[in-house]
C-alpha cells in the first residue's frame, strides 16, 4: 500500500519563526535566519479558565495545530488527530517531581490530570470538538518520523483527513542538564487523503535506510538537531522552496523515512 | 478490519504472573489488591502490586534502562514462551518487519521522583546516575522492549492516559494494513509511582478501600501495575479453533473535560460502536463485555450509560479491575489479556468486590464468574483527556471457519 497524502495547511512555531509565513521565508533561502526565544501565547481557542490552566506545551501545540487547520481551511472538528512530542510538560513535570519530593507531597489536582502525555490533544479536542480519533505518541528523538508514519499509514488504512502535530518544549533545571532541549518547537500539517483546493503538495513516504539529510545553514541545523519535533526541518525547507524531490529524514537507529514531494501548483 | 492472530499472549498483573495463574485468580475470584505499602507513599488507599519485581535484573548490556518499569517488562516478558514465540515470527518476516508498540502513562518516573529526593545539596543537579533517555522519557519502555527483542521495525509509545494500551492495538492494525510489518509486538507496561498514587488522590479519585467497580458504594479506583503484551500477526495457514483474533478497533474522544468523562458516555458510545462497524458484528454478537470500569461514580456511570444505549442490558459485563487494580496505561493490554483468557477458558469472569450492584446503573453487570462460553468479547478502555479506544476480540472457530482445521 502505498503511504502518500496531499498536505493541506502547515503551522510552525519555534525560535525565530512567528509561524508558517515567516518559516517559509527563512527556510526558501528568501530571508536569512535570526534565531528568537520562542514566543509562545494563551491559547484563543480556550475558555478563560481552561486557558490560564495550559502550560507551554499546551500553548505550542495549539498554535501550531490551529494555523495548519486555519490555511487547510478545514474545520478542526473534522479532523482526526495524531500528536507526538518526545517529552510533554517539561515544567508540569518537574513541578511534581518537586512537590513530591518535599515532606508534605501536596500536588495540585490540574498539575496532576495536565500530566498526562495526551494533555494537548485533550485540550485541543475540548477546545475544537474535534470527537474523532485522536492518537498521542513519543519516540524520543524520532518522534516526528513516528508521528508522520502513524499518520500516513492512517491516512492510507481508513482513508481519513487528519492533522499531524510534532511538538517539545524545554525543561528546566534539574532535568534540563539531563535533556537539554534549548526551546519549544512545534509544526502541524493538515494531511488529506483526496487533492482539494488548498492543497499545497503531494507526499510518498517510504520506510528505509538511507543517507539522512540535514540543514546548510549551521544555525538551522543546530536547530534541527537540539529539539527532537525540528527534525522535520529539512522536509519543511522542501515544502517553503516548493522543490519537487525527495527528503529524507532520520527515523529510529539508521532507519529513515524518506518523503516524495510534489507541489500541486 | 481485516482479523490479527494473536499468535502469543502473556499478563503480569496483582493477580498472576502469567497467563496460567491469572485463570487460576480469576476463577477462584481471588483480587490481588492490598493496603498500600509502596516506598514511602502514606496515603490510605489500596494497590495492586506485583510481587518481586525488585529483584528482576535486566540483561547486563542493557543495564542503563534499569527502573521499576523496565523491570516490570522483563518479569511480564518471560512467561508464557513470549520472547521465544518473537523469535519464531522474526525467523519467518525478518527483525526488519517487526513493529513494537506500547502503552504507557508515566514510564520509568519512580526513578525520576527518587532522583528529586537525591539532588546535590549545592547545585541542585540530579545524581549522576539518572538517565533520562532510558527511564524517564515515555519511550523508554519501548526501547527497552525493542533491544531487549532486536526487533528492527517501526517502534514508538502511545502515551493517551489509560487508553494508552487499547490503541497500540489500533497503531498496530494500521500499520500491517498498510503493508509496512508483517508482525507487531503490542502491550502495555505501566507502574507504580508517587505522581500516579498522590495524583489520583488529589483529585479524589482514589479509594480508601479495594475499588467496588458499579458497586452502590464505588468510591474511586484502586492503581494497580502490569506488564502485558501480544504479538500480532495476519491469520496464515490453517487456525486451531481455539485461537484469538483481534477483530474490531474503535477509537473517539469526548471534546468535553480533561478529567471526567462526558456525563452520557457519548464518547464511550462512539468508540463501541466504531469498533462493531469495525468488526462487522451486530451489538448481539457480543457475548461477554471487559468494562473499563474504573470504580468512580461518575466513570461507571457514563460507561454503563453507553453500554446500555448500544447493548440494552442483556449483554453481561464486569470490570476485572476489583482484582487487579486499575493498571492506567496498561490497562489496555492487561484487559484485552484478559479478554483472550475468557474466550479460551469458557467463562466469563464476574466482578470482585462489588456486593451490591448500583440499581440504577443499567448495563447488566456480572459480580458473579459465569459458566458459559463467550466466542466475541468487547473491551473498553477510556482515559484522561477524553480518548476512548473500544477492542473486539474473538475465537477463530467462529470468525474465520473456513480457516480452522477440524
Amino acid at each position: 500500500m502505498n503511504l502518500s497524502a496531499y498536505i493541506a495547511g502547515i503551522g510552525v512555531l519555534g525560535p525565530g519563526f512567528a509561524d508558517w509565513r515567516e518559516a517559509a521565508a527563512v527556510l526558501s533561502g528568501a530571508k536569512p535566519y535570526s534565531p528568537a526565544a520562542t514566543v509562545l501565547t494563551a491559547p484563543v481557542l480556550l475558555p478563560p479558565t481552561e486557558r490560564r490552566r495550559t502550560g507551554r506545551v499546551v500553548k505550542l501545540a495549539l498554535a501550531v495545530a490551529l494555523e495548519a487547520a486555519s490555511r487547510a481551511k478545514i474545520e478542526p472538528a473534522a479532523l482526526a488527530s495524531v500528536f507526538s512530542s518526545s517529552g510533554g510538560d517539561g515544567h508540569n513535570c518537574h513541578e511534581l517531581c518537586q512537590a513530591l519530593a518535599l515532606a508534605d507531597r501536596e500536588i495540585s489536582p490540574t498539575r496532576f490530570s495536565n500530566s498526562v502525555h495526551n494533555a494537548a490533544a485533550g485540550y485541543w479536542s475540548i477546545a475544537t470538538g474535534a470527537k474523532l480519533e485522536s492518537n498521542v505518541l513519543c519516540a524520543y528523538d524520532a518522534s516526528f518520523c513516528a508521528g508522520l508514519l502513524e499518520a500516513m499509514t492512517q491516512i492510507a488504512v481508513d482513508g481519513e483527513s487528519l492533522l499531524l502535530v510534532a511538538y517539545d518544549t524545554e525543561y528546566p533545571e534539574p532535568i534540563h542538564s539531563k535533556r537539554p532541549l534549548p526551546d519549544a518547537f512545534g509544526a502541524a500539517l493538515v494531511l488529506t487523503p483526496d487533492r482539494g483546493p488548498h492543497s499545497a503538495a503531494h507526499i510518498e513516504v517510504a520506510l528505509g535506510e538511507e543517507h539522512p539529510d540535514t540543514m546548510a545553514d549551521p544555525l538551522l541545523e543546530a536547530l534541527r538537531v537540539s529539539i527532537p519535533a525540528a527534525r522535520c526541518l529539512p522536509l519543511l525547507s522542501r515544502l517553503a522552496r516548493a522543490h519537487a524531490g525527495r527528503t529524507v529524514l532520520e527515523y529510529l537507529d539508521a532507519s529513515t523515512l524518506a518523503v516524495n514531494v510534489a507541489p500541486c501548483s | 478490519m481485516k482479523p490479527l492472530l494473536l499468535e502469543s499472549f502473556t499478563a503480569t498483573s496483582c493477580i498472576g504472573q502469567g497467563i496460567a495463574p491469572t485463570l487460576e485468580s480469576l476463577r477462584a475470584r481471588r483480587s490481588g489488591l492490598t493496603r498500600c505499602e509502596f516506598e514511602t507513599v502514606d496515603i490510605e488507599t489500596h494497590i495492586g502490586e506485583v510481587s518481586g519485581v525488585d529483584a528482576v535484573r535486566l540483561p547486563r548490556e542493557l543495564s542503563r534502562f534499569d527502573c521499576r518499569n523496565n523491570r516490570l517488562a522483563e518479569l511480564g516478558l518471560g512467561q508464557d514462551g513470549f520472547v521465544e514465540a518473537v523469535e519464531r515470527v522474526a525467523s519467518r518476516c525478518g527483525r526488519r518487519r517487526m513493529g513494537v508498540f506500547i502503552g504507557t502513562s508515566t514510564a520509568g518516573i519512580l526513578q525520576t521522583e527518587l532522583a528529586y529526593r537525591n539532588r546535590d545539596r549545592v547545585t541542585g543537579e540530579l545524581p549522576a546516575s539518572f538517565d533520562y533517555r532510558a527511564t524517564h522519557n515515555s519511550f523508554s519502555i519501548a526501547d527497552y522492549l525493542r533491544q531487549r527483542l532486536r526487533l528492527e521495525g517501526p517502534a514508538m509509545v502511545v502515551s493517551c492516559a489509560c487508553a494508552s494500551s487499547a490503541k497500540v492495538f489500533a497503531s498496530a492494525r494500521r500499520m500491517m494494513e498498510a503493508g509496512i510489518i508483517d508482525a507487531a509486538v503490542v502491550g502495555g507496561v505501566d507502574s507504580l509511582c508517587l505522581t500516579t498514587l498522590y495524583g489520583f488522590h488529589s483529585l479524589q479519585l482514589s479509594s480508601a478501600s479495594p475499588c467496588r467497580p458499579f458497586d452502590v458504594a464505588r468510591d474511586g479506583i484502586s492503581i494497580g501495575e502490569a506488564a502485558a503484551f501480544a504479538l500480532l500477526t495476519p491469520p496464515h495457514g490453517q487456525l486451531n479453533g481455539e485461537e484469538v483474533l483481534l477483530l474490531g478497533v474503535g477509537e473517539s474522544s469526548d471534546a468535553y473535560h480533561m478529567s471526567a468523562p462526558h456525563p452520557g458516555g457519548d464518547g464511550a458510545r462512539r468508540a463501541m460502536q466504531a469498533a462493531l462497524r469495525s468488526a462487522g458484528l451486530d451489538a448481539e454478537a457480543i457475548d461477554y463485555i471487559n468494562l473499563h470500569g474504573t470504580g468512580t461514580p461518575s466513570n461507571d456511570r457514563a460507561e454503563s450509560q453507553a453500554v446500555t444505549s448500544i447493548f440494552g442490558a442483556a449483554t453481561p459485563g464486569s470490570s476485572t479491575k476489583g482484582a487487579t487494580g486499575h493498571a492506567l496505561g496498561a490497562a489496555g493490554a492487561l484487559e484485552a489479556v484478559i479478554s483472550a483468557i475468557t474466550l479460551k477458558s469458557g467463562f466469563m469472569p464476574g466482578g470482585v468486590n462489588t456486593t451490591c450492584v448500583d440499581p440504577t446503573l443499567t448495563a447488566r453487570y456480572l459480580s458473579e464468574n459465569r459458566a458459559s462460553p463467550a466466542s466475541h468479547v468487547l473491551s473498553n478502555s477510556f482515559g484522561f483527556g477524553g480518548t476512548n479506544c473500544s477492542l473486539i476480540f474473538g475465537l477463530a472457530s467462529r470468525a474465520l471457519p473456513g480457516q480452522v482445521s477440524r
